[in-house]
């Protein structure tokens, strides 16, 4: 019976092809622009991330401010310091602390055979590596925990050192004499696009391990702490503890703003977010827009067809059609349309995502995924719209009178 | 058969009432050929369309088959539509664009009766109705006695118990129209019951019974 149907609709949309292949049309550009415009947005959306998140994803750069409140019986004024157990001491006060690490930076001559130039050197803990996104190339690696034990001379050097110094050599194993002293290079970083920065890029830096660093220059000061907490949702409880911790300890007031000044990419984040899921949603919507329009031209089609075939409608009740056996076939039809349509959209898109891929402008929208949310709700939106389409048409050839349709 | 007991129908057409039959009484047997004759307006239409059950009466009692027709749904009419009633229409009511043999087999599809068995009865029937060699013809390649003829076959096809046909004669030319009347004749000598309508006092006379029906009355 559903089978006959299925052959039965197609025969009779084969009877009105223009009309059938315009109201097909507006289906068919309506998943398209479902389709193109959301994965627009989500492509842009990744690619803004992934430049922003070059830098790290959901951390806390913490520096040494200066106080405002006068607290203690200190003055206002006052300048802070970090010492190098600091970080050790808050990972142990601060149980929402996932990772931290504390940065020292300094700028020093680096000599690679006879070449020569001047770096920012950053030394830091093994833990580094993952809040900053320190991605080593394959058959490298970061500074590890035992070149922490065994003050190690070794550094991981940013892409673009490794450029400027060894030319188009690979520089993992060789040697780089820093203020004089020999280092080998362990790791070079992967080539990553970063939008956020202090201290300069990733890229132009070298980093080596705290303890080596400490042994060779004995900084009293560390200049910055980098920390991440356990869960991204509870960073503002992390930092509120971070900043109680430290007041305990260099006696400021916890409400004092310029005492710790902390950079938090989350905020950042939170605002990409809502922007872009509201520039996504705003794509969707003019998209499903297009769609609802192309279910109306089906709704009208549908209609149409439902007046034309009265009376074959009336003789097909009068022969013991049941209403619910007309409502299907009417609903069947409409979804075959919409079937269609939506499936000739889809691989349309397909082409046209491919197109666009091809074309030199992922530096700005980054490259299109059809991604199988994307492909499942266009999916979802077009047979909500198909049902409403074809429902009213359906249900008004089914409650047809029978003696009053035989006879139009 | 049929049985009617003080039928009425009264059409309301919102500023006044119609009263399409005036009280129908009347008995069918079953293997009877009935003609129902009368002038246009005066209610045979409506006698038809109730007997078939599509429609119910305003008032009165309507049995077909000893089942009370008042209180069914529109699910079991249809059913009983199906199994029980053939209908014959004036201008033949074929699906256009289906062959003959897909127009006679959907009163099968509806009855959700299986493939092969559905095909064996078609074949039968449309060989009974002598267009076994029209089977895959659409009706625009049919002359209008041979549509006429695919009409009867779909009526058949699920062996109900009352054949109704609605002026079947009435679009076809005198020879056809003759060829028609035989089939019907044909069919009730082989034990159908048959209710025809017809305002051709000559197609009444192939008939053992006749009704006229006057401004909603039956006379006999």
């Amino acid at each position: 019976m559903f089978i006959k149907n299925i052959a039965q609709v197609f025969r009779e949309l084969s009877k009105q092809k223009l009309r059938t292949l315009l109201t097909l049309f507006g289906i068919f550009w309506g998943t398209t622009a479902v389709i193109l415009l959301l994965t627009f947005g989500t492509a842009v959306k990744a690619n803004s991330s992934k430049t922003m998140h070059g830098m790290g994803e959901s951390i806390c750069v913490i520096w040494a401010g200066r106080t405002s409140i006068s607290y203690g019986g200190f003055p206002k004024g006052r300048n802070l310091s970090f010492y190098k157990d600091d970080a050790q001491y808050l990972k142990e006060q601060v149980q929402l602390i996932d990772d931290i690490s504390p940065q020292y930076t300094r700028q020093v001559p680096v000599k690679v055979n006879n070449k020569k130039q001047n770096f920012n050197i950053n030394a830091v803990w093994p833990e580094f590596k993952e809040m900053r996104n320190m991605v080593p190339r394959g058959g490298s690696r970061f500074i590890n925990p035992i070149d922490m034990e065994k003050r190690r001379r070794v550094v991981f050097i940013g892409n673009e050192v490794e450029k400027t110094m060894f030319g188009d050599e690979d520089a993992v194993g060789k040697l780089m004499y820093i203020n004089g002293t020999p280092f080998t290079v362990v790791g070079v970083i992967i080539e990553k696009e970063q939008d956020g920065s202090y201290n300069g890029r990733d890229k132009d830096a070298i980093f080596m391990p705290t303890s080596t660093y400490l042994s060779i220059y004995g900084d009293r000061f560390v200049d910055n702490l980098v920390a991440r907490a356990k869960d991204v949702n509870k960073t503002e409880q992390m930092k509120k503890a971070i900043v109680a911790a430290m007041a305990k300890k260099y006696r400021f007031s916890e409400e004092d703003t310029q005492a710790l000044p902390i950079w938090d990419t989350t905020e950042a984040d939170q605002f990409l977010n809502i922007f872009f899921n509201g520039f996504t949603i705003f794509l969707g919507i003019v998209g499903v827009m297009t769609l609802i329009v192309g279910g109306i031209g089906i709704a009208n089609i549908m209609y149409v067809i439902v007046e034309e075939r009265t009376s074959e409608i009336g003789v097909k009740r009068a022969i013991g059609a049941k209403k619910r056996v007309i409502l299907m076939q009417y609903l069947v039809e409409t979804f075959a349309i919409a079937a269609a349509g939506s499936v000739s959209g889809f691989l349309f898109s397909v082409v046209l995502i491919w197109g666009i891929n091809q074309a030199p402008i992922e530096e700005f929208v980054g490259v299109l995924i059809l991604n199988p949310a994307i492909a499942v709700t266009t999916i979802i939106i077009i047979s909500i719209i198909t049902l409403v389409a074809g429902w009213g048409p359906a249900k008004r050839a089914s409650t047809l009178d029978p003696v009053v349709a035989i006879n139009s | 058969m049929i049985k009617m007991e003080n039928v009425r129908k009264v059409y309301d057409t919102g500023k006044i009432e119609v009263e399409a039959l005036r009280g129908i009484d009347l008995h069918i047997k079953k293997s009877d050929f009935v003609t129902v004759i009368g002038p246009s307006g005066s209610g045979k239409s409506t006698l038809m369309n109730i007997m078939g059950c599509l429609d119910k009466p305003t008032t009165g009692e309507y049995k077909l088959n000893g089942q009370n027709i008042k209180n069914m749904n529109d699910n079991e009419l249809s059913e009983l539509r199906n199994k029980e009633i053939g209908f014959v229409f004036q201008n033949f009511n074929l699906l256009p664009y289906a062959s003959a043999y897909e127009n006679v087999e959907m009163p099968l599809l509806f009855a959700g009766i299986g493939g092969k068995k559905r095909k064996e009865k078609v074949e039968y029937i449309l060989d009974k109705v002598a267009l076994g060699d029209r089977m895959d013809h659409k009706p625009n390649e049919l002359s209008g006695g041979q549509k006429q003829r695919v009409a009867i076959a779909r009526a058949l096809v699920n062996n109900p118990n009352i054949i109704l046909a609605d002026e079947p004669t009435g679009n076809l030319d005198s020879k056809s129209g003759r060829e028609i009347m035989e089939l019907f004749v044909d069919l009730w000598k082989e034990g159908n019951t048959i209710i025809m309508i017809t305002h051709d006092h000559r197609v009444s006379q192939c008939s053992q019974r006749i009704i006229e029906i006057i401004d909603g009355k039956i006379y006999e």
